[in-house]
C-alpha cells in the first residue's frame, strides 16, 4: 500500500482533555461513563465537582483520545446527552492548563528520608502527614510531574498514592 | 389549573390529558395500582389498550407514533414490566420514534433493598432511551412529565421513561402545567446554517451525477418535509432513492424513484449511489446496511448531509457539508436559495445519467421465477399491493425475508404508511406495532406483513387485537423457516441449517379460531386473490396462513463486506463471500 499523508493523519492518535458542563442531577456521571464504554471510548481520567451552587452544574474533565473522527464523535455524543450543557475541547482551542493534586505516601529511615524531604522541596511538594518513619506529601501540578515526582519516590519508600485526575481550564479571558 | 394540590397518581393522568395523549397502552401491575385507579376513575377521557406482554405495549406505541407522528405512551409496572418494555425502547431509540414509558417503581423507601418486583428501572434504560428520570418528589411530577413530552419529540425523536415510586403516586402535591417547558439545556437546532445551505445550492448546481438519498428524518420532520422533498427533487430533475424507513416519503410511482438502497435494495439505487458525484443525504445516517463496504462507498462523490442529530454527522461516513437542522426548515431555506441561484447542472450531463440509470434499471433486478404450483413471496406481496393500493392502508412487517420483499414490492406513495423495525431488526414487531397503528386510524387497512418465526414472538397480542375489535390483518409469509437465517446459512455456512428451520408450528388458522379472530390459508397461486380478498373483506382481526415457496431467496443482496457495484442477483447464483465479510452480521 502506498502512503498517504491524509489517511496517515486520520489515524493518528491524540489526548484531548474535555470540560463537559452538566446539571448536577442523579445519574448524569453514569451516563457519561455509559456512553463511553457503550461506543468503547477511552477514558484515561476523569472529575467531576459542582461548580455553581445555585445553578447546580457541575464540571467534569476528561482525558480521552482517539484519532480526529472518534474524537469528534465523541464530542458530538456528549452534547446529545440531555443535561449536558456546553461540551469543549479544550485541548483544540489552546493549550489548556492541567492540574492535578496528589497525595503521596513514603515509608523510610535515614537518609532515604531526608532524601525524600529534599526532593520534596524541589517540587514544592507539602508535607502533610508526618510520623517517625513516613510522611504523606501533597503535590499539585501537572499529571507529567506527579508523575515524575511519583517515580523519584519510588525507591525512596513509597508505599501509596491516591490522585484526583485532571482538573482543566483554558487560558486567557474567555471561559467555558 | 396551576398549583392545585393533587395526588401523584392524579398528576399523571392530567398531564397526560394536558399534553393531549388519547391513548395509553399497558398492563396494570403493583407498583402502578394507583395510576391504574386514577385511569378507572377518569373515565374512558384516555383510552387504555390492555396488551398481554410489555413489549407488545411497546411496539404498539411506535405504531401509533410512527403512523400519526404523535408520541406513543406506554404504562408499565416495576420489575419486569420495565424490562419487558426494554426492546421497544431500545426498538424506538434506534429508529427514532417519539415515546414517552411510565413505569411504576416500588416505595421510595424501599428503592435499593431487593423488594419484590424491584429492578434498576433508570439504570437498566440508560442506554436505550434518549433521556430517562426517576421521580422522588411528587412536586416534580408534573414538570418532568411535561419535559419527558418534550424531549421525545424534539430534535431526533427517541424513547424517554419516567420511573415513579408507588409512594410518589400516592403523595398530595402541586401540579404544573405544560405551558413554558423551557429545558435548561436541550434546546435542538432546527433551522440550518445559512452558509452551508448556499454551499450545499452550489454544489447541487454543479452535479453531473448527483442523487438524493434519503431516510426515516423525512418522515419524523412531518408530512410539510415529504411535500418540499418531493419539490424539491421535482425541481432538480434528480434521481432519488431512501433508506428502509424513508420509503413513503417520495412516491413509489414516480419517475425519479429508483427504489430502495442497501444490502437488498434495487441494483440501480445501489449502482447509482456507487457512481454518483454529489450525493444529497436528507435525514438518513449511513447504516452499515446502507453503506456496505466503507472504503468502496460512493468513492468519487461529494457529500451533503442533512440531519437534525450532530452525533450522526462523520459518524460512518465523512462529509463535505454538513447541515444541522430539521429536514423541512433546511429544505424550505435549500429551496429558496435554489431558486435564487442560476447555477444549473447541465442538461447533457444529466441526460447522461438518467441514460446509464435506465441501463441499471433495465437490469430488472427484483426479477424471479414465478410458480403456478408454489406461491413465490414475491408474488404475493405484489398481489397484495394490487389488491390494497387503492385503499386507505398501512403496512407493518416483523424482520427477515418477508420484510425486505415487503420493502421492495409494496409500492409507498405516503409517509407514515410503513411502520417496520429498521436499526434493532426486532421480531416481533410487526404484530403489536400494527394494534397501535389500527387504534389511530380505526378505519383503515392495517396488514402486517410476516414471517411465521416472528409472528410467534408477540403472537399473543391477538387477544389484545380481539379484545379491543382491531380488526388487523396478519399476513404471514409461512415458510417454515427463519428465512433470512437460512439465507445466510445457505449463502454463508454451506448450507448448514443450524436451527433455523421452523418446528412444530401451529395451524394458523386454528391458532386465529381459538383466539376468536378469523384464520384464511392460501397453499396455490390460484387461490391468492379470493383469499387476499376475503382477507379485505373480513371486519375483524385475521391470520393468514400464506404459504410460500421454502426456499426462495431475497435479492438483489449485497453481501457483508462488499461494495454497492458488487450485489448479488437471482439469476447469477451464490457467490462467495470474503472471510472478512463473513465476521460481519
Amino acid at each position: 500500500m502506498s502512503y498517504d499523508p491524509v489517511i496517515a493523519q486520520a489515524e493518528i492518535i491524540r489526548t484531548h482533555t474535555m470540560a463537559v458542563l452538566v446539571d448536577n442531577e442523579a445519574g448524569v456521571l453514569a451516563r457519561v461513563i455509559g456512553l463511553f464504554s457503550g461506543r468503547g471510548y477511552n477514558i484515561e481520567s476523569l472529575t467531576v465537582a459542582e461548580v455553581d451552587a445555585q445553578e447546580h452544574t457541575s464540571r467534569i474533565t476528561i482525558v480521552t483520545s482517539g484519532t480526529a473522527q472518534v474524537i469528534e464523535q465523541i464530542k458530538a455524543q456528549l452534547d446529545r446527552l440531555v443535561p449536558v450543557h456546553r461540551v469543549v475541547d479544550l485541548t483544540v482551542e489552546t493549550e489548556p492548563l492541567e492540574r492535578e493534586l496528589a497525595l503521596i505516601k513514603v515509608k523510610g529511615a535515614g537518609d532515604k528520608r531526608m532524601e525524600a524531604l529534599r526532593i520534596a522541596d524541589s517540587f514544592r511538594a507539602r508535607v502533610v502527614d508526618t510520623t517517625l518513619n513516613s510522611f504523606v506529601f501533597e503535590l499539585t501540578g501537572s499529571p507529567s510531574k506527579i508523575n515524575a515526582y511519583i517515580e523519584l519516590m519510588r525507591p525512596l519508600g513509597l508505599i501509596d498514592v491516591s490522585r484526583t485526575g485532571v482538573a482543566a481550564i483554558s487560558r486567557g479571558p474567555e471561559a467555558l | 389549573m396551576n398549583g392545585e394540590k393533587m395526588t401523584g397518581a392524579e398528576i399523571v393522568l392530567k398531564a397526560l390529558q394536558d399534553q393531549g395523549v388519547e391513548v395509553i397502552f399497558g398492563y396494570p401491575g403493583g407498583a402502578v395500582l394507583p395510576i391504574y385507579d386514577e385511569i378507572f376513575r377518569q373515565e374512558n377521557r384516555i383510552k387504555h389498550v390492555l396488551v398481554r406482554h410489555e413489549q407488545g405495549a411497546a411496539h404498539a406505541a411506535e405504531g401509533y407514533a410512527r403512523s400519526t407522528g404523535k408520541p406513543g405512551v406506554v404504562l408499565v409496572t416495576s420489575g419486569p414490566g420495565a424490562t419487558n418494555a426494554v426492546t421497544g425502547m431500545t426498538d424506538a431509540l434506534m429508529d427514532s420514534i417519539p415515546m414517552v414509558v411510565l413505569t411504576g417503581q416500588v416505595p421510595t423507601k424501599l428503592i435499593g433493598s431487593d423488594a419484590f418486583q424491584e429492578a434498576d428501572t433508570v439504570g437498566i434504560t440508560r442506554s436505550c432511551t434518549k433521556h430517562n428520570y426517576l421521580v422522588k418528589d411528587v412536586n416534580n411530577l408534573a414538570r418532568v412529565l411535561h419535559e419527558a413530552f418534550y424531549v421525545a419529540t424534539k430534535g431526533r425523536p427517541g424513547p424517554v421513561l419516567v420511573d415513579i415510586p408507588k409512594d410518589v403516586q400516592f403523595a398530595l402535591g402541586t401540579y404544573t402545567g405544560p405551558a413554558n417547558v423551557a429545558h435548561r439545556s436541550y434546546k435542538p437546532r432546527v433551522k440550518g446554517d445559512l452558509e452551508r445551505i448556499k454551499e450545499a445550492a452550489d454544489l447541487i448546481g454543479a452535479a453531473k451525477k448527483p442523487l438524493f438519498y434519503t431516510g426515516g428524518g423525512v418522515i419524523n420532520s412531518g408530512p410539510v418535509a415529504s411535500q418540499l422533498l418531493r419539490e424539491f427533487v421535482r425541481a432538480t430533475g434528480f434521481p432519488i432513492t431512501s433508506t428502509l424507513m424513508g420509503l413513503g416519503a417520495y412516491p413509489a410511482d414516480d419517475p425519479q424513484w429508483l427504489g430502495m438502497l442497501g444490502m437488498h435494495g434495487a441494483w440501480e439505487a445501489n449502482h447509482a449511489m456507487h457512481d454518483c458525484d454529489v450525493m444529497i443525504c436528507v435525514g438518513a445516517r449511513f447504516d452499515d446496511r446502507v453503506t456496505g463496504r466503507l472504503d468502496a462507498f460512493a468513492p468519487n462523490s461529494k457529500k451533503i448531509h442533512i440531519d437534525i442529530d450532530p452525533s450522526s454527522i462523520n459518524k460512518n461516513v465523512r462529509v463535505d457539508i454538513p447541515i444541522i437542522g430539521d429536514v423541512a426548515h433546511v429544505l424550505e431555506d435549500l429551496i429558496r436559495v435554489w431558486k435564487s441561484r442560476a447555477a444549473r447542472p447541465d442538461k447533457p450531463a444529466l441526460a447522461k445519467w438518467w441514460e446509464q440509470i435506465a441501463a441499471w434499471r433495465a437490469r430488472n433486478c427484483f426479477a424471479y421465477n414465478n410458480s403456478k404450483e408454489l406461491i413465490k413471496p414475491q408474488h404475493a406481496i405484489e398481489r397484495l399491493y394490487a389488491l390494497t393500493k387503492d385503499r386507505d392502508v398501512y403496512i407493518t412487517t416483523e424482520v427477515g425475508q418477508h420484510q425486505m420483499w415487503a420493502a421492495q414490492f409494496y409500492r409507498f406513495q405516503a409517509p407514515n404508511r410503513w411502520m417496520t423495525s429498521g436499526g434493532l431488526g426486532t421480531m416481533g414487531y410487526g404484530l403489536p406495532a400494527a394494534l397501535g397503528v389500527q387504534i389511530a386510524h380505526p378505519d383503515a387497512l392495517v396488514i402486517d406483513i410476516a414471517g411465521e418465526a416472528s409472528v410467534q414472538m408477540t403472537m399473543q397480542e391477538m387477544s389484545t387485537a380481539v379484545q379491543y375489535d382491531l380488526p388487523i390483518k396478519i399476513f404471514i409469509l409461512n415458510n417454515e423457516y427463519m428465512g433470512m437465517v437460512r439465507q445466510w446459512q445457505e449463502l454463508l455456512h454451506g448450507g448448514r441449517y443450524s436451527h433455523s428451520y421452523s418446528e412444530s408450528l401451529p395451524d394458523f388458522v386454528k391458532l386465529a379460531e381459538a383466539y376468536g379472530a378469523v384464520g384464511i390459508r392460501a397453499t396455490k397461486p390460484d387461490e391468492l386473490d379470493d383469499a387476499i380478498k376475503e382477507m379485505i373483506s373480513v371486519k375483524r382481526p385475521v391470520l393468514f396462513d400464506c404459504r410460500v415457496d421454502k426456499t426462495e431467496n431475497c435479492f438483489p443482496m449485497i453481501p457483508s463486506g462488499e461494495a454497492h457495484n458488487n450485489m448479488i442477483l437471482a439469476d447469477l447464483g451464490a457467490q462467495t463471500v470474503s472471510a472478512a465479510g463473513k465476521a460481519l452480521v
